[in-house]
């Protein structure tokens, strides 16, 4: 019937009310303490968790409102029932419009306060089983924080899963925006480094001089500017992960650093001559096709495989649709804590024109899209217009306020500009879709101007 | 564990019979004999005047002052019980210690019921309280008389013996003496 262990406060400025209803609900196995005040009891509100909390109404300071107003804010899981004399009863009415349980009038009849308890460690039993419920099913979909329910994802997943324990070095390949490094902190998270640091590092980013001194640090006096000794990425990893994201764009010189210290696991400050031995788990990505690269010259075919051992492709989120919804959930959650703001979903129109649309920036694109949804959005539901995501209409408005249809060349505009995100800027396959050929294809896209 | 006193403290009679019923039902539960204590003496300032109510807490005072002095006591009276935040008690005892008290007021309601109505639900709070004298919490189990009686709907519902888990508490707790 009653939880072991689940705590109930009792406040009330009455020691005899404290002692005769504490020793009552203690009799349940229900861990009760007690305050002789608001103060007090908003002392014991922040220190932990309640399940229950009998505040008396009228209590000299602070009173049972105040009390219930700070416990909303403070444990608003917690119910609060408001304890009343007769007199008062109108004001613990009120209370339940700001956020009270229910209310008691004292003294209580015993079923009444029995039933109250039950009712509310039932409510609370069953919003705690739904949440344990939804949390499983989210782990189902995900690894760490990376969530999805396509199959390749899955394989994706269980690949990670393996390589997370072994210090092995792993090749994350993926267009941009698919998840890379969501993806190498989850490996991370996973293996037995998780409390050493994740150090990431955006190879892309930086000069060929900038980065030798990002990653291998650099001593005082290196080179101008350099005016203090300062700490590379991989002592800064040390005993943890280092990311290097996009290192297919690395120079030469600098893959060749990278290689030598792949290989002692040394690495030597920029104007220093001591050697440092750096315990790093290296976690890579790019978006370029690495082997073709290498194969092309471009990139060194040693370091290619060195980099190699394990490799993780990422599909683009295209090719995984069925997770737009799951993201769509996920990120919607997440926004609305960030924005401070009640969005609550989108609209079927607004979700239609998420799953038909191509993603070529891939899950990063879907989420700034749903940021800017959820800004715009006035009330709880984002719509369609929303989003941002049909290109901007030509149609301007008639006689009679009618808006006048668009143009032959307008409508095949915009249909190309669907069929192409739908393939994801695949010409051929939209081609293909349009029952044309690619040249022509590529005509009216030139026509249109959707090439730059 | 020492003796079981069952003492009538009423301010009526109560018939030969009901208190048989209660002790029958009490043997049975504890497995140890309980006998019935006959002393003339009646509760004292235990009457709270403006709620026309005796405060239960005050009655285990009295009871362990006047009673056998030895085993434990129930005081059975036909008074009506509170403690401070509740409308009403149907008992109240003192946790692994010597005293408890039940009244039969509040358990013939909501009108005259048949009289062995009476004594089965005198017989479940004697034996609830009892057993929180010998030193029984609550138990979740709805048809076992350790169970929370907050309403007659409870005591209906229960029985007047223990269930396994709670005999099985007993027996371990047997051999500890009763708090002074
Ligand atoms: N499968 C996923 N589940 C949850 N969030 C994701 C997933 N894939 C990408 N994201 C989010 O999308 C954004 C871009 O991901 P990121 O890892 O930076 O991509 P990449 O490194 O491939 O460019 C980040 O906000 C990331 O948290
Ligand atoms: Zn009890
Ligand atoms: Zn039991």
């Amino acid at each position: 019937m009653m939880s072991e262990g689940t705590r109930v406060l009792v406040v009330d400025d009455e020691e005899i009310v404290r002692e005769s209803l504490g020793g009552w609900l203690t009799q349940d196995g229900l861990a009760v303490e007690v305050a002789h005040d608001g103060p007090a009891a908003l002392e014991k509100l922040r220190q932990g968790k309640w399940a229950i909390a009998l505040v008396d109404l009228k209590m000299p300071g602070m009173d049972g409102i105040q009390v219930l107003q700070e416990a909303r804010k403070l444990q608003p899981e917690a119910a609060v029932v408001i304890m009343t004399a007769y007199a008062t009863v109108d004001t613990a009415v009120a209370a339940i419009k700001q956020g009270a349980y229910d209310y008691l009038v004292k003294p209580f009849d015993p079923e009444e306060l029995s039933l109250m308890i039950q009712k509310i460690l039932s409510q609370q039993k069953l919003v705690h089983e739904n949440e344990v419920l939804r949390k499983a099913l989210k782990r189902e979909y995900g690894f760490h924080d990376v969530i999805s329910k396509s199959p390749a994802m899955h394989q994706v997943f269980e690949l990670a899963r393996v390589a997370a324990p072994s210090s092995s070095t792993v090749l994350i390949l993926g267009e941009s925006g698919t998840g890379k490094e969501v993806l190498a902190r989850a490996i991370h998270k996973e293996s037995a480094r998780k409390d050493a640091p994740f150090v990431a590092v955006s190879c892309a980013a930086l000069t060929e001089t900038l980065l030798e001194s990002e990653l291998f640090g650099h001593e005082r006096g290196a080179f101008t500017g350099a005016n203090a000794r300062r700490k590379g990425k991989f002592e800064a990893a040390h005993g943890g992960t280092l990311f290097l994201d996009e290192i297919g764009d690395i120079s030469p010189k600098l893959q060749v650093d990278l290689l030598r210290v792949l290989e002692e696991r040394r690495i030597q400050r920029v104007g220093g001559n001591e050697s440092v031995e750096v315990d790093v788990r290296i976690i890579a990505a790019t978006n370029k096709d690495l082997r073709k690269e290498a194969s092309e010259g471009r990139f060194r075919e040693d370091l290619f495989y060195r980099l190699n051992v394990i490799a993780i492709h990422l599909p683009p989120l295209r090719e995984r649709k069925e997770d737009v919804p799951l993201l769509v959930e996920r990120f919607l959650e997440t926004l609305a804590v960030e924005l401070q703001k009640p969005i609550e979903g989108l609209s079927s129109e607004a979700l239609t024109a998420l799953l038909a649309h191509g993603w070529p920036g891939n899950v990063r694109e879907l989420r700034n899209t749903l940021e800017r949804g959820a800004v715009v959005a006035k009330g709880h539901i984002i719509q369609l217009a929303d989003l941002g995501l049909a290109p901007p209409s030509a149609a301007s408005v008639g006689p009679g306020g009618k808006v006048e249809p668009p143009s032959l060349d307008e409508v095949e505009k915009r249909h190309v500009i669907e069929v192409l995100s739908f393939t994801g800027g695949n010409v051929t396959q939209a081609a293909r879709i349009l029952g044309i050929d690619r040249v022509t294809l590529y005509n009216r896209m030139r026509r249109y101007q959707l090439r730059d | 564990m020492g003796g079981l006193w069952l003492w009538w403290i009423g301010e009526g009679q109560i018939e030969r019979e009901a208190m048989e019923h209660v002790r029958l039902h009490v043997e049975r539960a504890f497995r140890v004999p309980a006998a019935v204590w006959a002393g003339q003496a009646r509760p004292q300032g235990t009457l709270d005047v403006r709620r026309k109510q005796h405060a239960s807490g005050r009655m285990l005072e009295w009871l362990l002052r006047e009673g056998p002095g030895e085993g434990r006591v129930l005081g059975m009276t036909d008074v009506d019980l509170f403690i401070p935040i509740l409308t009403f008690v149907f008992g109240e005892a003192q946790l692994n210690g010597r005293a408890a008290v039940v009244s039969t007021a509040r358990l013939s309601e909501p009108v005259l019921v048949d009289r062995r109505v009476l004594w089965e639900r005198l017989a479940k709070e004697a034996v609830h309280e009892l057993g929180h004298a010998l030193g029984l919490t609550h138990c979740s189990r709805p048809e076992c008389a350790m169970s929370r009686s907050a309403g007659l709907r409870d005591v209906d519902r229960k029985g007047g013996q223990l269930c396994a888990d709670c005999r099985t508490l007993l027996d371990q707790a047997q051999d500890r003496e009763p708090r002074t």
